[in-house]
């Protein structure tokens, strides 16, 4: 055991330490002084006015949520408001017995059984002053009822709230979303000076995304309240001059949509409740015009709140009301993408303006039986290029799939914006998928998987296979096409207005790398050919076109979902419902200078000219001003 | 040197005396301190009562801090009974297990309140606590045999020795633990005798070091220091406690509300007031009087912890024991300045009066050392 080292000199050493303890002990007295003295202050100085505070009359801070911003469509029209609604509140504080409060409350219909233990476990938060909301929005006939009974349930009331609603229901629901009341996960990730007093946040679409204006700030008043946290009048000017000045609160702002509410209701319509979704936007600026997901589902619900049955039924209906297809449902692209691989093969000399197939109705690659089957059985006989659009032929396209291949393919589809997410400004896209090589190898363990085959690259040319896209991007695609290039990222918001001073900021549009081909030509060869798509004599979809009072440009799709087997005889009877093809439009219109574009999808449609076509035509028309009740 | 004695090495029963002969026997076998015991028992006593007032009379919680509060002190009758000499030979290898388990921490650490604090082998615990006494020691160890005061060079290698556990407790993150443990290394130097020039211009760094320490902040802790400076900012959120706490104390006046009489506490205005915010409880119900009260006791334990220091008789025990007594006084400070208002609100609790046990096992090892330091001094040569 070392106990010295001969260097040390222990008289000094310690001499220097005992120095350093007084030091030490006269800032301990210092510090411990600078405590008492704060002691004497707040409780020999301040002590009258502390008193006052706590005894008594005390001083209760209540929040006082701010109004949430409006939203309004491309014309003015309210798409979600705050409307005046009872709603019942429990104050902890003035409750004796939660437990039987709530049991009782139950007993007579005015909450649900199922809720007691989350109000219980509300009322036991630190704050027992705060009130907990119990039930939204009461009925006339609920307000009646408890009126009566409020004797029994001291510190239960009912209080005049504003809800959110949403006049147009289930129209927008998926596009503007819904407000739902706060949970834990919010808690944490909000901000929640902002949110005192307030109860919902946005929970899906513009109402989730663009939150942050739409909420706004709280303030706060000082209330005199007496034991039981009843508000008392001031009776001492004392006391009123104690209380800290209060703070209004600050509103959200207001937000415009570029939607509009007609063609939205013109859209939603069309699609009569099937299952699909409708794009509609303005390929000259990005603007969304029309965002409808089908079947949809009532936005008030969430507003208002509804019981747990209620919810698992939407959760669990089999046709998925709460899924946006417009922007999460991701779909085979089938031949809609045509045009957009015309102009890649002419762009990348893989095929020419003259060449010409001859179409029995199949394709075969060398040296392997298989059938790559045309949707017409016999055949469209000899085609060109701009035949192969019009009438949608699959061979000519197998036959030309490999001199462009796969990797070119992949190029020109994403420069259109497809297999990427369009970062449209509401969150939850999905970004599907364009397959390439290197997609393949990154996305597969096996190495067999891992490689690209011949006959993969002959399906991807009529948008089979691995190919993804949600109806969003096919809607810009089908813009893009119209625009001849020219890109703009899509957008749901087109103005946000303060709400105190009326100033509006609008949405700049927002150009996106254009499809650069250059030779014009090409460009109005595929776009002519997407023409007599609508209004040619041999167009696939001219029984929709035909005769329309302005010209229009479109190409159908019909994406197959169950895999035929050889030689078998498609057979709609047969397949299941679910298992029929899905039936895809993208359009746009007028031919000359697009001023709209779309895109349809029909799930299990089974035909895009047929069931897909004529959703978009009234669309078109409806925004062009010939729509049955269009108001030019 | 007025009180040396000389005896023998300290033996538990040694088989001349009979057992428990009388009380100061008993105290001077087991290594007891009987002032310093005396204190903390009586501090120990006023706490319960306190609590028991604050917790809105639940006298399960009561039982529950008494049996912590028994736990805390066998823990320190132990440690009373490790030589110096044995803590010191042994206190690198503490510091390195501390060490060893921050870094466990830090990787495999259990989640709670958004922090990675705890380590779960069989008892979930937080091994910050067992650094807490681990970086005194072992800066005093390492300045044991060297020169003092302290030269730059060997600073530079203490400034290593506390660094590295308070960043990785910082990182956890447990900012208000990070500092106490800095703050009991610093003050080993500071004792050791390291010159006030260097101190004061390490000081002057301080504002730059304070920009830094800003932007290591999370947003609720730079909350907390703003609310400071304006708790009216915020009377729902981070303003609400000090405002409350204020309250309070100020409404306790001179004599105070009387035991279990506060509103503030009893009407549940009054945050955390079992725990961190209990001084504010005790200034209600007690008043001015009550709370100095406490303090002086406060004061007797630190006084009566550097009298030892001052006694010891080598540099390893005087270091570690100034250390550990003033470093209960920036418990006192910090909790006292917070409840009141001075200082930021860090999540310090009241010592052996707050309702918790995790550090009041650790604090009265503390003080089992300062009982261990001056029962086993030894006559040396001068």
């Amino acid at each position: 055991m070392r106990l010295l080292s001969p260097i040390k000199d222990h008289h000094s050493e310690r001499r220097l330490f005992i120095g350093r303890v007084v030091i030490a002990s006269v800032v301990s007295f210092v510090l411990l002084g600078l405590v008492t003295a704060r002691l004497v202050q707040l409780q020999v100085f301040d002590h009258e006015l502390f008193a006052e505070k706590s005894q008594g009359n005390r001083v209760r801070i209540e929040a006082v949520p701010p109004i949430r911003g409006l939203i309004f469509d491309r014309k003015g029209r309210v798409i979600a408001e705050n409307l005046p609604a009872y709603q019942l509140e429990l104050i902890p504080e003035q409750v004796d017995d939660i437990d039987d409060t709530l049991n009782r409350l139950a007993a007579i219909n005015l909450i649900e059984a199922a809720d007691i233990p989350r109000f219980r476990a509300l009322s036991g938060s630190s704050q027992q002053f705060k009130p907990v909301t119990l039930k939204f929005r009461m009925t006339d006939q609920e307000i009646a009822n408890f009126a009566i009974q409020r004797p029994r349930f001291p510190g239960v009331d009912f209080q005049p709230r504003l809800v959110r609603h949403y006049p147009y229901g289930e129209l927008f629901a998926h596009a503007v979303g819904y407000v739902g009341a706060l949970d834990t996960n919010d808690v944490q990730r909000l901000e929640l000076a902002r949110y005192a007093g307030t109860s919902h946040t946005g929970k899906t679409g513009v109402e989730s995304s663009f939150e942050n204006d739409l909420q706004g700030y709280a303030g706060y008043r000082h209330l005199i309240t007496n034991a039981r946290g009843r508000n008392v009048a001031a009776n001492t000017t004392e006391l009123l001059d104690s209380l800290p000045t209060d703070q209004t609160a600050a509103p959200g702002s207001n937000i415009y949509l570029s939607l509009d509410v007609d063609l939205q209701q013109v859209a939603y319509n069309a699609l009569e409740g099937r299952r699909g979704a409708v794009v509609a936007l303005d390929p000259t600026n990005g603007e969304v015009l029309a965002m409808v997901s089908s079947p949809s589902f009532d936005p008030n619900l969430f507003a208002v709140g509804m019981s747990k049955d209620q919810y698992n039924e939407l959760q669990n209906d089999l046709d998925l009301p709460l899924f946006d297809r417009t922007i999460r449902g991701t779909y085979p692209p089938g031949s809609t993408i045509k045009p957009m691989l015309a102009l890649a093969a002419l762009a990348t000399g893989a095929t020419n303006l003259t060449r010409k197939s001859i179409c029995r109705g199949y394709f075969q690659l060398e040296g392997n039986e298989h059938r790559y089957r045309d949707w017409k059985p016999n055949g469209h006989g000899p085609v060109d290029l701009h035949d192969a659009i019009e009438q949608s032929c699959d061979v000519y396209f197998y036959e030309i799939s490999n001199d462009l291949g796969i990797d070119n393919m992949h190029e020109y589809l994403t420069r259109f914006g497809l297999g990427s997410a369009s970062r449209i400004d509401i969150l939850g896209e999905r970004p599907g998928v364009v397959p390439s090589k290197e997609w393949k190898r990154n996305n597969f363990r096996d190495r067999d998987n891992q490689r690209w085959y011949h006959g993969e690259t002959v399906i991807a040319s009529v948008g089979q296979g691995f190919m993804l896209v949600t109806p969003l991007q096919l809607a810009v695609a089908a813009g893009t096409l119209g625009n001849r290039g020219t890109r703009y990222r899509p957008h749901l918001v087109a103005a946000v207005e303060d709400t105190l001073s009326g100033d509006r900021v609008l949405v700049q549009p927002e150009s996106l790398e254009n499809v650069a081909i250059d030779n014009s030509f090409y460009w109005d060869f595929v776009l002519e050919a997407m023409h007599s798509v609508m209004q040619g004599p041999r167009g696939t979809a001219r029984a929709v076109g035909t005769g329309a009072p302005y010209q229009m440009a479109g190409k159908s799709g019909t994406a197959q979902i169950v895999s035929i087997a050889q030689d078998e005889k498609y057979d709609a009877e047969k397949l299941l419902e679910r298992q029929r093809d899905h039936a895809l439009f993208i359009a746009f219109a007028p031919f000359d200078s697009p001023q709209i574009a779309v895109a349809v999808i029909v799930e299990n449609g089974q035909s895009g000219s047929g069931v897909a076509a004529p959703i978009a035509k009234a669309v078109m028309d409806q925004y062009l001003g010939y729509g049955k009740n269009a108001t030019p | 040197m007025a009180k040396m004695r000389l005896r023998e090495p300290q033996r538990l029963f040694s088989p001349g005396t009979p057992p428990l002969r009388d009380f100061s026997g008993i105290v001077r076998r087991f290594n007891i301190d009987g002032p310093l015991l005396s204190g903390l028992l009586l501090i120990c006593v006023f706490g319960l009562f306190v609590l028991y007032s604050a917790s809105g009379e639940d006298s399960h919680l009561i039982v529950n801090q008494a049996i912590r509060l028994s736990v805390a002190l066998v823990a320190m009758l132990i440690v009373a009974q490790l030589p110096p000499d044995f803590l010191r030979r042994w206190t690198p290898w503490g510091y390195a297990a501390g060490l060893l388990l921050l870094l466990l921490v830090l990787t495999k650490g259990d989640v709670g309140q958004g922090a990675r604090r705890w380590l779960d082998v069989g008892i979930r615990f937080q091994p910050s606590e067992a650094l807490k006494l681990a970086v005194p020691m072992m800066t005093a160890w390492y300045l044991h045999d060297r020169h003092i005061p302290p030269k730059i060079g060997h600073l530079a290698m203490i400034t290593l020795l506390i660094a590295v556990p308070t960043y990785m407790i910082a990182k956890q993150p447990d900012l208000g633990t990070a500092l106490l443990i800095a703050a009991s290394g610093v003050i080993v130097i500071i004792l050791a005798g390291m010159s006030f020039k260097l101190l004061f211009g390490l000081g002057a760094l301080t504002v730059p070091g304070a920009l830094v320490l800003w932007n290591f902040m999370q947003d609720y802790q730079k909350q907390r220091v703003l609310t400071l400076f304006d708790p009216d900012s915020d009377p729902l959120g981070a303003g609400y406690n000090i405002i409350q706490s204020k309250i309070a104390i100020g409404s306790g006046g001179l004599f105070g509300k009387g035991w279990t009489n506060g509103s503030q506490a009893h009407l549940e205005f009054l945050p955390e007031r079992h725990t961190d915010f209990i001084f504010a409880v005790l200034g209600e119900e007690f008043g001015l009087f009550g709370v100095l009260g406490l303090l002086v006791l406060y004061m007797f334990v630190i006084g009566r912890g550097l009298y030892i220091a001052v006694q010891a008789h080598d540099t390893y025990s005087r270091l570690l024991a100034g250390s550990i007594s003033l470093t209960f006084l920036v418990y006192v400070f910090v909790n006292t300045a917070m409840v009141t208002g001075l200082v930021p609100v860090v999540g310090v609790p009241l010592p052996l009066v707050s309702y918790g046990g995790t550090s009041m096992v650790t604090l009265m090892m503390g003080f089992g050392i300062l009982m261990s330091i001056h029962s086993h001094r030894k006559l040396l040569p001068h």
